[in-house]
């Protein structure tokens, strides 16, 4: 089985580099990027599995990149991370193709939770 | 903002009377002025028809006289008229006609008094009137007449004189007349009781007795009883007039019309005086009622005005209370909106710094899992502090989920929602809680109550919170009552929620829904939840009422619209 690739997107430092070091620590091989086009960046060399992404962030907000992200890699999940708890936001990136979406701030466990479902749905489409 | 009504009733009021009195006003008084220049021109008009027959009259009196002396004069011849047996029959045949005629006399050039028929016969018969003014008179024009006078008789009477040619000789014919008949015509102007008529001469010396205003041979004036004295202030002087006048005279108390006229045939005035006061009756009836009628349309002007001041300003205040009311709960609004993004704000940034805090704590929490720190001295302690941070952690998210909550500007769902059963749910949530303190959920629902189209978590989320306040003011031992009602011609669903709590203070009650309004101890309360109902329920289109008497209970009550 390949390992369970994740893409931490935040503009808040100490959450995105806590958040990577917690999920490697459980065998999750992740990274972070600090902003949207950051993220992009790294998605052109790299593929992941899963993208965690906020949806507040100064410069490319996340319904921005989420729409940059779907072009460039239209199989990766993603997961809106939003600080509002403005369900409009979530909604609109699951209209936009989000597989779902996170209040922050959230347990790990459901994080957790989250991002494994969506990897199951995408190994489910891949295979 | 206080109107101040009062002031606005007066305003208003005095408007509309001076809008409508200075017309009314303007009006009467044009008319009153017309109608009195019409009348006094008629009165003048009639005074002056009234001096000119009395006038000729006198006139006709003396033509006559004149014309009598004449034609016996002529008829006769001075040595006839000379006889005084002769005279005498002549002047019994002139008697006979008219009694004004006192004596009779016959003078010759010289002056002497030749022939004398009268009662003084000793005493004139010897006189000489050559240098008499009036012999000189007649003797230059042909004919005198002379003022009154007294003379040896004590009676006032005047004298007309004719001169007679006769071949180369000439003779006078004298004649003493009575002034009764002339008095007896001036009197017949003695119209009203207290109008006045007299003759005066060239010197303005009465000639005939007026009937107020002196006597013969006197200046004519007008008597003023005064307490002490008797005063009198003279008439105008009209013995200069030459032709018919007419005034009216006030001065001094007096307010007086006169008429005054030459008499053609001799050099006097004759002169009427009228008292307006009677002669203007009618005019001053009509002022009367003119003022009557006018005082009656103040009146009903005046309590029309302040009938309809009533009306409108009843109006106004009434739309003030609206007013006041609407902007009450635009007021509210305002709050609730001003509130919500303050909320948001605050969450978004809480929200950062708190998912940091909570992931360090995770982490903090995956490295004491592993192994070798596990065995350290401390390791219970990290342990218990990471846990505690986690648990507080979750504890001001909750706090900050509510706010965001509070500040969704989410479309209500529509749902179809059996009102008797979110209540029966929703107390449900709370009966157990509530029998450890002895409070009783009691359940009053009505079966007509119809399924209403809204949205059901936030109706229970207010409901909730309805019920966990009336818990919390009762505290323990109570009755909370539950009850549900339908309005079926507002097609609206009323919730009650009573408690027999201790009641809001009177003060409080327009605070309380307020946000941040709260009489709880700090931690217990915060102030919300009342806010919070207030803006769900008004954004699904109900209203939420309060009713409260302290030491007694408090009623909320929710309004639903049935769609
Ligand atoms: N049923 C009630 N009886 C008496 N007082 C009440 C009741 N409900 C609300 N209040 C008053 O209104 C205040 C505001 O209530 P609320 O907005 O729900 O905030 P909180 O309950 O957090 O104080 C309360 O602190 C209390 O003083």
């Amino acid at each position: 089985m390949d390992t369970l690739r994740v893409l931490i997107v935040d503009d808040e430092d100490d959450f995105r580099e806590t958040i990577v070091k917690r999920l490697n620590a459980r065998k999750i091989q992740s990274e972070g990027a600090a902003s949207g086009v950051k993220a992009l960046e790294v998605l052109k060399d790299k593929d992941f599995d899963v993208i965690v992404l906020d949806v507040k962030m100064p410069d490319m907000d996340g319904i921005e990149t989420l729409r940059h992200i779907k072009k460039l890699k239209p199989e990766t999940e993603v997961i809106m991370l939003t600080g509002h708890a403005s369900v409009e936001f979530g909604l609109k990136g699951m209209q936009l193709g989000a597989f779902d979406y996170v209040m922050k701030p959230a347990p790990l466990n459901e994080l957790l939770d989250t991002i494994g479902q969506a990897y199951n749905k995408k190994r489910g489409l891949i295979h | 903002m206080e109107r101040n009504y009062r002031k606005l009733w007066w305003q208003h009021c005095l408007a509309i009377i001076g809008f409508s009195v200075i017309p009314l006003l303007i009006v009467n008084y044009s008319l009153y002025k017309l109608f009195d220049r019409i009348y006094t021109e008629k009165v003048m008009d009639s005074l002056r028809s009234e001096v000119e027959n009395r006038r000729d009259s006198i006139d006709l009196f003396f033509r006559e006289r004149i014309a009598q002396l004449y034609t016996i004069a002529n008829t006769n011849t001075f040595q006839q008229m000379t006889d005084e047996g002769y005279l005498n029959r002549i002047f019994e045949i002139m008697h006979a006609k008219s009694d004004s005629y006192m004596d009779i006399g016959v003078i010759d050039n010289e002056g002497r008094h030749l022939a004398y028929v009268g009662p003084y016969y000793e005493m004139l018969k010897q006189v000489n009137y050559k240098n008499e003014f009036w012999f000189n008179a007649v003797k230059a024009n042909g004919l005198y007449i002379s003022d009154i006078f007294m003379g040896f008789r004590k009676v006032p009477h005047f004298i007309i004189a004719v001169m007679v040619r006769e071949k180369n000789t000439s003779w006078i014919l004298r004649v003493t007349i009575n002034l009764k008949n002339i008095d007896d015509i001036v009197q017949k102007a003695w119209a009203g009781t207290l109008s006045d008529a007299f003759i005066v001469n060239k010197k303005n010396v009465l000639q005939t007795r007026p009937r107020f205003g002196g006597n013969f041979l006197e200046v004519p004036a007008f008597p003023e009883y005064m307490s002490d004295s008797l005063k009198s202030h003279p008439y105008p002087d009209y013995s200069a007039t030459v032709a018919t006048k007419l005034e009216r005279v006030t001065y001094s108390g007096m307010d007086a019309f006169f008429a005054a006229v030459p008499i053609d045939s001799t050099k006097w005035i004759l002169v009427i005086k009228e008292n307006p006061d009677e002669i203007l009756t009618p005019l001053a009836k009509g002022q009367h009622w003119m003022l009557l009628l006018t005082a009656a349309g103040l009146a009903i002007i005046a309590t029309g005005a302040a009938l309809f001041t009533n009306t409108l300003i009843n109006r106004i205040k009434e739309t003030d209370r609206e007013n006041d009311t609407n902007s009450d709960m635009l007021l509210q609004a305002n709050k609730m909106i001003a509130l919500s993004k303050m909320a948001a704000g605050i969450a978004h940034e809480v929200n950062n710094p708190l998912a940091s805090i909570a992931e360090k704590a995770g982490w903090l929490k995956d490295l004491l899992a592993e192994e070798d720190i596990a065995g350290s001295a401390n390791f219970a302690e990290f342990n218990e502090s990471v846990d505690k941070i986690e648990q507080h952690v979750a504890r001001a998210r909750k706090i900050i989920h509510n706010l965001l909550g509070f500040a969704r500007r989410m479309e209500p769902a529509k749902e179809k929602i059996n009102v008797n059963n979110l209540l029966d749910e929703t107390a449900g949530f709370l009966e157990n809680e509530a029998r450890y303190v002895n409070i009783r959920i009691d359940k009053q629902y009505e079966d007509n109550v119809p399924v209403i189209t809204s949205d059901l978590s936030q109706i229970q989320q207010v409901v909730l919170n309805l019920l966990n306040n009336a818990i919390d003011a009762i505290g323990h031992d109570g009755t909370v009552t539950v009850s549900s009602h339908y309005h079926e011609k507002t097609s609206e669903v009323e919730i009650n929620v009573a408690d027999t709590g201790k009641g809001i203070a009177e003060n409080d009650l327009n605070k309380i829904f307020d946000p941040f309004f709260t009489t709880k101890e700090v931690g217990k309360g915060t102030g919300l939840g009342l806010s919070i109902s207030y803006s769900i329920i008004e954004k699904l289109g109900g209203k939420m009422k309060v009713q409260s008497k302290v030491g007694k209970g408090t009623v909320f009550t929710i309004l639903l619209p049935k769609h």
